[in-house]
């Protein structure tokens, strides 16, 4: 299942014809929104890896985080990088892709091949930029159960995703219980906080602000926000470290250069890698998508839908959770997850809770860390040998 | 966690796990505070088919606890116990971790508001050879079983059985059973009268409930 590509693809190309496999629901399938509208016709871009059992019941649904994508293992398309988290996924990784069926699919409202604002409006011809309906947690997830669906799968072994991925991966366990057996959210929160929601209005501030932008028309004008979007992404990369990390890789570093230059070039090693972070992003993310996903993300909070209450979000359920949180996010605190599995024990949920020492901040999730592996590969082995599945191929 | 704070012999900690793990009613619900590698919650769930769910300090315990398949949750018995619901399970202990607690009648309180009952097991500091060392050597006591210094140890509110029971009397529990080990981990006779249980026992075991 893993493709290469000689020629990296554009993301326009992506778009409407991404190089991963796509399921197209049509006008008999709609996608039922929050927001009230009914999307349709849509399609998903997914990636798989591995083999599904003949009982089904081998498939991990990996869900991604707010710039991510579905090729969480194999080189991407566009960048020509390794998939997003390899560390975790891949033969002899703790979700081991010689044992399970592992799906990550492209969320909704994104721009690597599923339906979102950069894909072409069957009504107009256009792409729908913001004409495109906003989208929520729960519209993703819906979204990913019609996709599962179509893999002809009822249940899943496991739902994991951090960040962006881990509302997600909460928002299965309360819409699905019966489909989740296990769920593994990691630096999330059940709820999008102020700080955070502050952060996401600078970035679409930042794109908006941008005259290429053109309210949102940029791909009907042939023009993208690149630089708008370039300091939504550097603003909000500053969010996904911390400061021990930050003063360990560049402290007051100065780029190429013995001495400050006396203007406003990036003299700081730190500038010049976030200017760096900027420019990549935009080579692969629609800025339309960038502020439909961050909307999405302020907009998640799971508890509002249960009277209030997160432990009736997860009322009954059977499903065995394991949350992890990092000691120096500072985006998603281990507060915030502490407040989800203290709604897990009230609910008498089967939920275990490890909070990771690491100065690696929240982008610690995505990068090898022992501790996470560790615990991960432990909590998948065990809920594997309750779901009956058979044990690791042996080294 | 128990097992750093309160390292007894590969023997005597068998015999304390099991001693309390037969207190416990087959198929009930269990938090098990402190609950180090999960060797306690194993035997519960494996012996007596018990719903057995943990609160644990270190990383490793509780990493060792979710590769077995426990349900442990990272935590610390003085801050967490707060955000567990009344009455959400038939048992909670708290196996030689009293003692390391910064208050233990707060997590007293708490055990018997979250468990119909508590058992509580905790180094006896009225055992006579404690009291030998103090009296006569003039030091705090370095044990076998209590092989930290004080200035080092994490133990920083020892009590006697005596002074146990006054705490129970206080938080106005009931005591349902109780048992104390001498030296060799043998269970000492219940007709015994309370003094020779705080001179001689050098573990004690309590099942407490609401009063």
């Amino acid at each position: 299942m893993i493709r290469t590509h000689a020629t990296p693809h554009t993301p326009a190309n992506e778009v409407d014809h991404p190089s991963s496999p796509v399921a197209v629901f049509g006008p008999d399938k709609p996608l039922a929104l929050d927001c009230g509208v009914s999307l349709s016709p849509f399609q998903i871009a997914y990636q798989t890896y591995g083999t599904l059992n003949a009982a089904k019941s081998n498939a991990v649904l990996v869900c991604h985080a707010l710039t991510g994508d579905q090729h969480v293992a194999n080189v991407h398309p566009v960048t020509g990088k390794n998939g997003w988290w390899e560390t975790m996924i891949g033969p002899g990784r703790p979700i081991d892709t010689e044992r399970f069926f592992v799906i990550c699919s492209n969320v909704i409202g994104a721009c690597m091949g599923t339906t979102g604002p950069a894909s072409l409006d069957p009504a107009t011809g256009e792409p729908y930029a913001i004409r495109f309906p906003v989208v929520t947690i729960r519209d993703m997830v819906r979204a990913q159960a019609m996709l599962v669906e179509h893999l002809g799968i009822d249940t899943l072994f496991c739902v994991a995703g951090g960040s962006m991925g881990g509302m997600q991966v909460l928002q299965w366990a309360a819409s699905y219980p019966d489909k989740v057996f296990s769920a593994l959210p990691i630096a999330t929160a059940a709820k999008h906080s102020a700080q955070n929601i502050a952060f996401h209005e600078v970035g679409r501030q930042a794109v908006m602000a941008d005259p290429e932008w053109k309210a949102g028309s940029y791909l009907a004008n042939g023009s993208r926000p690149e630089k708008g979007l370039a300091v939504a992404r550097m603003a909000a990369h500053i969010t996904y470290l911390s400061e021990p990390a930050l003063h360990r890789k560049f402290g007051r570093k100065l780029q190429d250069r013995d001495a400050p230059t006396f203007s406003f070039d990036a003299d700081f090693e730190i500038e010049s890698y976030l200017r760096y972070q900027g420019r990549s992003f935009v080579e692969r993310f629609d800025a339309n998508s960038y502020l439909y996903l961050t909307r999405a993300m302020d907009y998640f909070d799971l508890a509002a839908d249960y009277g209030g209450v997160l432990a009736r979000a997860f009322k009954g359920t059977r499903t065995r959770f394991c949350g992890v949180s990092f000691t120096s996010d500072w985006l998603f605190t281990t507060a915030e997850m502490r407040a989800v599995v203290h709604a897990l024990n009230a609910a008498g949920a089967l939920v275990s809770f490890v909070e990771i020492e690491t100065d690696k901040g929240h982008d610690a999730f995505l990068l090898d860390v022992p501790e996470l592996i560790d615990t991960t590969r432990g909590f998948i082995d065990a809920a594997a040998r309750a779901r009956g599945l058979a044990a690791p191929p042996a080294e | 966690m128990a097992d750093v704070q309160f390292p007894t012999g590969a023997a005597a900690t068998r015999i304390d796990l099991v001693l309390v793990a037969g207190m416990v009613e087959p198929g009930s619900r269990v938090l098990d505070v402190g609950c180090g590698d999960g060797t306690l919650l194993r035997m519960l769930q494996e012996g007596r088919n018990v719903d057995a769910r943990g609160i644990e300090l270190s990383q490793e315990g509780v990493n060792a606890c979710v590769a077995r398949g426990l349900s442990v949750i990272q935590g610390d018995a003085d801050t967490d116990l707060v955000d567990y619901p009344d009455a959400s399970f038939d048992y909670v202990i708290l196996s030689q971790t009293l003692q390391a607690t910064r208050r233990p009648k707060v997590v007293l309180d708490h055990m018997l508001r979250i468990g119909r009952k508590a058992i509580v097991s905790f180094p006896n500091f009225g055992h006579w050879r404690i009291r030998a060392t103090l009296s006569f050597g003039g030091r705090m006591p370095v044990t076998e079983n209590l092989p930290v210094s004080w200035h080092e140890t994490p133990n920083i509110h020892f009590c006697t059985i005596r002074d146990f029971l006054d705490l129970v009397d206080e938080i106005g529990a009931r005591i349902d059973k109780g048992v104390a080990l001498n030296a060799g981990g043998g269970q000492m006779r219940l007709t015994l009268p309370w003094w020779v249980w705080n001179l001689f026992g050098e573990q004690a075991v309590f099942v407490l409930s609401k009063r």
